[in-house]
């Protein structure tokens, strides 16, 4: 194993190449985020499929990660967010002024809303065809039949063809096998009030698949100004709540 | 060119009943019920020929024929198979009027030398409808009016332009189709013929019958015709094919579809403008039409775009094109163009991606409906479930507002991630810091506010309470947007609190 330190120095070198606009499309997706984007070995892999599950009761959080993902990852190309007519009662309208706050720009999002998960997974299919896309997210409430491994595998193709980032973003349903190149397990974690100020969002993120590496669990504050994942400050006290989905977890 | 259907309701039931259309069959009446007393309404070919008239009583009739076959009317149903009838005609021109409850008024200028002539284009009209079951009386003259009175009194008759004049002369007054008092009161005057009222002063008849009579008059001399009124608008450009021997082919059908994109966009492209809605009429052998429009989000001239989109489209239909015993026809039309300049390869990486994405949006809207493909657009108000809105992607103009942030540089985000359209109602446990929210319990560790937020007073008639927002988070690290309604809490008031939103 490498150590840390030439990694994160390679890391620290590919995002300023990127930034000098020299390398177009990098085949990894840094998170900013210094030891998770070790563990994946310099960020998530673009054109491939990554699923986020949100441990029950915090939707919210998942919905806010994986905009992040997809934010890294779309960088400022068009996003498309594919949502389904129950998850707005269920768990809330996504809302532009959200985004908005949250550091995704609303004008470059497109939201095709459909009527079931048959309907919200082809028109990921459809969609990741088109190689102007950064990022496409299809919000699956439930685990619907029609997500199998085969579906899965056809979306991981698709997503490989054009490199289109596909984010899978599932609530109310536990992690199951399927053909994702990372998986997560999100949830809320908790700062307990040490200054008055309302800190940035942050998530408990426990990476329990990683297809080519391994896997991990970090806090991850997002910097909604710079669009980036970062460590916490160090003096928040921060308290990282035991699982409640530790069984599915290790599955 | 007008067409009269006399036994339409009749028709309607015997075409799919062979047992009422028999030789020996009983005469077949409709009635409806007209000022308490059911009365005939319409008599087929064979009641009407044993002296039954419309609008005689049931009980005369059947006291005259006991024998008789009564069915009620269903005016709807007469309508719907008119429409259908119109619909099929719009093979011949696309200008086709509904003529009260049993006529059709086709405007043929300049379509009857495609069939032939108006002579052949007549009997080919009129062959095709007796086919299909119908009785039916047709005629074309100058203006609707005279080509209506011919036939309903001249059947098949075809009046050369300028003669209307002398030839409807004989015909009764009836054939104007005036109101019955005024009709009444022609007879009454000794003017039985369209010529003895039309020999009379203009000034006479309008001082006693008012200005549309005349004009009716004038329409039915030829003289001044009054265009109809399509049921549809004509579309801007269509091109057609029809066949010999009707296909039934999906590949046939794909690849005419293709060719008449091809020649349609040729025209268009001359004149510099770009479809947004196309429109193919599909014109079944035995006269159904089936019609499917796909829309674009821009100007487009590209055969192969089309083809894609349609095949799209053909593939989600709940009822898939069912060709039957084949069509004999298919048209395209561009319902609405609009200017698009001359196609320049622009490589430019930026006008690629979104004319990508436009032909993505085209594709999505055509599978699932343009309602259902989104975009956010920025709204002019701080109301909270208002600040924007999703509208279609396929007819959205460039937003002119800007989006602007509410939080401060550094600052966490000040509105939520998921808003709930309508916000859920909560409570507070009596002297705790427990939120109740979907039957479960949630401390509240750390609460942030408030953010007041009044109401627009200028939009609404009664104004709603002003709210005071609240950011709050629970032990497990969940934010939520709470709002208390109303503005002063008194002591004898329990305030009502609402959550809006949920914060990542």
């Amino acid at each position: 194993m490498a150590k840390p330190v030439c990694a994160q120095k390679i890391i620290a070198l590919r995002a300023s190449v990127a930034k000098a606009g020299l390398e177009k499309k990098s085949s990894r997706i840094p998170l900013g985020h210094a030891a998770a984007d070790l563990c994946l070995k310099g960020g998530l892999k673009r054109g491939a499929l990554h699923e986020v599950f949100a441990v029950i009761g915090h939707e919210a959080a998942a919905t806010g990660f994986t905009a992040g993902l997809a934010a890294r990852a779309a960088a400022n190309r068009h996003l498309l967010w594919i949502r389904q007519d129950f998850s707005a009662r269920e768990y809330g309208e996504i809302s532009a002024t959200g985004f908005l706050e949250f550091g995704l720009d609303p004008a470059r999002m497109l939201l095709p809303c459909v009527a079931d998960a048959a309907d919200g997974l082809r028109a990921a299919t459809d969609a990741l065809s088109c190689a102007a896309l950064g990022a496409v997210v299809i919000e699956i409430p439930g685990a619907p039949k029609i997500l199998d491994l085969v579906t899965s595998r056809r979306l991981t193709l698709a997503s490989a063809q054009k490199t289109v980032t596909a984010f899978l973003l599932r609530f109310g349903s536990l992690p199951a096998a399927s053909s994702a190149e990372t998986r997560w397990l999100v949830r809320a974690a908790f700062l307990p009030a040490q200054n008055e100020n309302w800190g940035h969002p942050v998530f408990a993120a426990d990476l329990i698949r990683n297809r080519h590496g391994q896997t991990g669990q970090w806090v991850m504050e997002w910097n909604c100004d710079d669009g980036v994942f970062q460590k916490p400050a160090a003096n928040s006290g921060l308290v990282v709540p035991a699982s409640s989905n530790r069984q599915a977890a290790t599955a | 060119m007008a067409l009269w259907f006399p036994h339409l309701p009749t028709d309607r039931l015997q075409r799919p009943n062979k047992a009422l259309a028999a030789r020996d069959a009983p005469p077949l009446v409709v009635v409806a019920k007209v000022d308490n007393a059911l009365r005939l309404s319409a008599l087929d070919r064979k009641a009407a020929s044993l002296g039954l008239v419309i609008g005689q009583p049931l009980a005369n009739a059947r006291a005259m024929l006991p024998a008789l076959k009564v069915v009620a009317a269903n005016a709807p149903a007469d309508l719907n198979l008119l429409t259908n009838i119109a619909d099929w005609c719009d093979r011949f021109t696309p200008f086709v009027a509904l003529d009260g409850a049993d006529g059709l008024l086709l405007d043929v200028t300049g379509a009857a030398h495609l069939f032939g002539g108006e002579q052949v284009m007549l009997k080919k009209i009129r062959g095709n409808l007796q086919a299909q079951g119908f009785a039916v009386r047709c005629a074309m003259a100058g203006t609707a009016m005279a080509a209506r009175a011919f036939a309903r009194y001249r059947d098949g008759a075809v009046i050369a332009l300028g003669a209307e004049a002398g030839e409807i002369a004989p015909l009764p007054i009836e054939a104007l189709n005036l109101d019955p008092i005024t009709t009444h009161a022609f007879r009454r005057a000794g003017l039985k013929t369209v010529g003895q009222a039309a020999s009379r002063k203009r000034q006479e008849i309008t001082a006693r019958f008012g200005a549309a009579t005349i004009a009716t008059l004038e329409s039915a001399l030829g003289h001044a015709g009054k265009p109809i009124s399509p049921r549809t608008p004509a579309p801007d450009y269509w091109k057609e094919q029809g066949f010999a021997e009707p296909i039934a082919m999906e590949e046939a059908i794909r690849a005419t579809l293709k060719s008449l994109a091809t020649a349609l966009f040729e025209v268009l492209e001359q004149r510099g403008e770009g479809a947004r809605r196309l429109e193919a009429a599909f014109f079944r052998a035995d006269g159904a039409v089936r019609r499917i429009a796909i829309e674009m989000g821009a100007p487009t001239r590209d055969p192969a775009i089309i083809e894609r989109l349609f095949r799209e489209k053909l593939d989600t239909l709940i009822d898939p094109l069912d060709p039957g015993f084949g069509f004999d026809l298919i048209r395209l039309s561009a319902s609405r163009v609009e200017r698009a300049g001359a196609e320049v390869a622009d490589l430019h990486a930026g006008v690629l991606a979104k004319k990508e994405i436009s032909f993505l949006v085209d594709r999505l809207a055509a599978r699932f409906g343009s309602h259902r493909i989104l975009l956010f657009q920025p709204n002019d108000t701080h109301i909270p479930e208002a600040a924007w809105s999703a509208v279609p992607a396929q007819y959205s103009k460039p937003a002119k507002l800007p989006w602007k942030k509410i939080r401060n540089a550094r600052d966490a985000p000040r509105r939520p991630l998921r808003l709930f359209t309508r916000p859920e109602p909560v409570s507070f446990l009596p002297g705790s810091q427990l939120l109740r929210w979907r039957r479960v319990q949630h401390a509240v560790a750390k609460s942030e506010g408030p953010e007041r937020i009044a109401m627009e007073w200028w939009r609404h008639q009664a104004v709603p309470p002003t709210r005071d927002y609240f950011r709050m988070e629970d032990g497990e690290g969940r934010r939520y947007w709470l709002y208390r309604s109303g503005m002063t809490p008194r002591e004898d008031v329990i305030p009502q609190w609402f959550l809006h939103g949920v914060f990542a």
